[in-house]
């Protein structure tokens, strides 16, 4: 912590010195009585974040960690108690259109024409045109007007929301103990590891993940995975409850704790996983990876909007704080995680080579790299697992989703769990 | 008349100055139900009138609207889900509950009759509630490390040679379940059962052994039938705690079995607010219907005012 505390600093004044936008920029009198409430899920909600936050732009940010279903709730009964929303993009489909968020104006963002293409065009680098199946980010960034309570299919002057941490999600395996290579989501339902697979208790990601593997093994074909048809709903839950009697699954886990332990103590040798909980098992000492596989990742990201009740000053305090976000401290930070900001350019000033070329290019690791509470999470001359930035976020197969058919995907993943 | 009687009776006097005008008997009933009645009435009573009315709300992904609908009661009767998570955790309720019926029995037995000094009463009767002085999610969790594929019990029998691959039913497992439960509602057996038995009169002991009674039959004949009150009530509460729990089923059972109340988590997380009413309704209705029985088996109001 003491390290990260001292990195924090030394960030910090990289960035006065260098000039990054030289915060803050407002400078009203009254400006130090602002306070800045910013909700979001304990992987991006972070302290550290806010108070590095509160000390370079003048008026005070406030974190307030919520779990998913509770952080929506929180958004849909109490928006006016909140200020920013940081939230999962699949969530914007409960969040537009109910007068709890506005939008940001492009004008008022600095880093628009820096945000990767991915969320600019909905394509990668290359011109390829990235995957839209389950919830893109293309389909759901831009709103038609300022009161952001319309998505607009082709890109507008506004957005829902700035786009602020994007992953690609495979399987964690433990290569220590799988026996074998694995290479495809399909070993995901290989007989190979009967009674050693684990899987998300959440309907949204759970049959996703299922569905990359029944599509890999060719036993399913789907329209689009991530908002499938009854009829393709009822087919992958037929088959995931034949797949559980088979007494393929050890367990389902519903939260990131479970999904280390069950990892750590061996108890699961491959299942669907979070990056920072790859790393959380791997800064114990135990093998743990993030397994790259042919079919590509479970793509998602988190925006970052106004509430619609903000105004005025505090409108502008949080315009300031939008920018302040993309400008790089929160880039470096989540990227301990093995999580990527929007404009990653941005971030590189925060991070030191070193641990650029280990998070962003996908390089051997020149010294040891750390994690954001400041452990060792890998040793010097590993690389990570999945290659540079764009050898990972440029093979999305499916984005995380809430589906269209989601009342009725409930239903039948009640009935999944409870068989 | 001493100094200490004349203050006393300076303050009685005080007192009686003081006091308000006499209430008629039942104003003074109500007011002393009162507190309770507040706070099951907007606590319980108000809470369970709404979501009795979402339950016939209409909903979609952006909202509930008012509605007198049939169909979340129609999806929940017919989807085999409902049947089977009911039916899952009534075999847990009888399961858990003869367990710790026999063994609750047994401990509360064994401290009222057996244990002779009232001082060695009270220090078995603390080592027993020793394990609540820590919250029930760690005595849940503390299972799996002991319980799971190479924890400790597993290496333990693989060390001294019992078996020589790790027994993988012990965790993510029915028996897993169970076992948790077990552990944490035993002593809600022990409590209302040791409590009914200490109201028991020795002398009917006494009386039964010189009337050549067997030890069995003074079991069956006197301790069980006026233990009967402590007995249900212990049933009552081992019962309504399996039912409506969420936390030892997901954990112990590695999701692979759901609770109602599980399954109830997964519709609100799901934004799903009125069928989510609707499953917590009919939780209600059934758990209410089941604690009537029981109650109607023995009478316990009855008894307890005895």
């Amino acid at each position: 912590m003491a390290k990260l505390t001292r990195r924090a600093a030394l960030a910090g004044a990289t960035a006065a010195a260098v000039g990054t936008g030289g915060f803050p920029t407002i400078w009203a009198q009254n400006i130090k009585d602002v306070t800045l409430i910013h909700a979001g899920p304990p992987v991006t909600a972070i302290q550290p974040i806010a108070d590095q936050a509160t000390k370079d732009l003048g008026f005070k940010v406030q974190m307030q960690k919520v779990e998913n279903a509770d952080l929506l709730n929180r958004f849909l009964s109490q928006s006016s108690t909140l200020d920013v929303a940081d939230v999962s993009i699949s969530y914007l489909r409960y969040l537009v259109g109910r007068k709890v968020l506005q939008a940001v104006p492009l004008a008022k963002y600095k880093y628009w024409d820096k945000t990767i293409p991915l969320f600019t065009k909905g394509e990668y680098p290359d011109g390829r045109k990235a995957s839209t199946d389950g919830i893109s980010p293309i389909s759901v960034l831009y709103a038609t007007d300022i009161t952001g309570q319309k998505q607009a299919t082709s890109p507008t002057d506004f957005l829902t929301g700035i786009p602020s941490i994007t992953n690609g999600d495979t399987l964690g395996i433990r290569p220590d103990l799988t026996g074998r290579p694995v290479t495809s989501w399909a070993d995901l339902i290989s007989p190979d590891f009967k009674g050693k697979t684990a899987l998300q208790d959440s309907p949204t990601i759970g049959i996703i993940d299922v569905a990359m593997a029944l599509e890999s093994s060719g036993v399913v074909k789907y329209g689009n995975k991530g908002n499938m048809t009854k009829p393709e709903i009822d087919k992958t839950i037929d088959h995931m409850l034949e797949i559980k009697r088979s007494g393929q699954f050890r367990s389902f886990w519903s939260s990131f704790d479970q999904s280390v332990n069950l990892m750590a103590s061996g108890e699961v040798v491959i299942q669907s996983m979070w990056s920072p909980a790859v790393t959380a098992v791997r800064t114990r000492g135990i093998p743990c990876t993030f397994q790259p596989l042919k079919e590509g990742y479970r793509g998602w990201a988190y925006t970052f909007s106004p509430m619609a009740h903000l105004s005025g000053l505090k409108l502008d305090c949080f315009y300031e704080y939008m920018n302040w976000y993309s400008s790089g401290f929160q880039g470096a930070f989540i990227a301990r995680e093995g999580y990527y900001s929007g404009v990653p350019e941005n971030v590189k000033k925060f991070l030191t080579p070193a641990e650029w070329d280990y998070w962003y290019e996908g390089k051997v690791a020149t010294t040891d790299i750390l994690d954001p509470f400041g452990k060792v999470m890998e040793k010097a001359g590993n690389k990570r697992d999945g290659g540079s930035f764009w050898e990972r976020m440029g093979k999305i197969a499916v984005w995380n989703s809430v589906m269209d058919e989601d009342r009725y995907l409930t239903r039948r993943w009640n009935e999944f769990i409870t068989a | 008349m001493s100094a200490a009687q004349e203050v006393i009776a300076q303050q009685a006097d005080r007192r009686r100055g003081w006091r308000l005008p006499a209430l008629p008997d039942w104003a003074l009933s109500w007011l002393q139900v009162s507190p309770l009645a507040v706070i099951l009435v907007v606590l319980f009573a108000l809470p369970t009138l709404l979501f009795l009315a979402v339950s016939f709300f209409d909903y979609d992904r952006t909202g509930i609207y008012p509605a007198f609908l049939f169909d979340n009661y129609h999806d929940l009767f017919s989807t085999p889900a409902t049947w089977r998570l009911y039916v899952s955790s009534l075999r847990f309720a009888l399961i858990v509950w003869a367990i710790t019926l026999v063994i609750g029995f047994n401990i509360a037995h064994f401290l009222i009759f057996h244990v002779r000094t009232a001082a060695v009463r009270t220090v078995l009767f603390l080592l027993c509630a020793a394990p609540f002085w820590t919250s029930g999610l760690i005595r849940t969790i503390a299972w799996i490390p002991f319980l799971g594929r190479n924890g400790a019990f597993n290496q333990m029998l693989i060390h001294i040679g019992i078996i020589s691959h790790p027994l993988d039913f012990l965790l993510f497992s029915d028996f897993a379940v169970i076992i948790t439960y077990v552990h944490l509602f035993t002593l809600l057996m022990v409590g209302p059962i040791a409590n009914a038995m200490a109201k028991i009169d020795p002398a009917l002991l006494e009386a039964a052994r010189d009337a050549g009674a067997s030890r069995w039959a003074v079991m069956t004949n006197v301790i069980i039938p006026l233990s009967k009150t402590g007995i249900t009530l212990g049933s009552i509460l081992v019962f309504t705690q399996v039912m409506g729990d969420f936390f030892v089923v997901k954990q112990m059972s590695g999701g692979q079995s759901a609770s109602i109340v599980s399954a109830l988590s997964t519709e609100i997380s799901a934004m799903q607010y009125p069928p989510a009413a609707a499953s917590a309704m009919l939780l209600v209705v059934f758990v209410a219907v089941m604690v009537a029985g029981m109650m109607r088996i023995v009478d316990v109001r009855r008894e307890l005012v005895s």
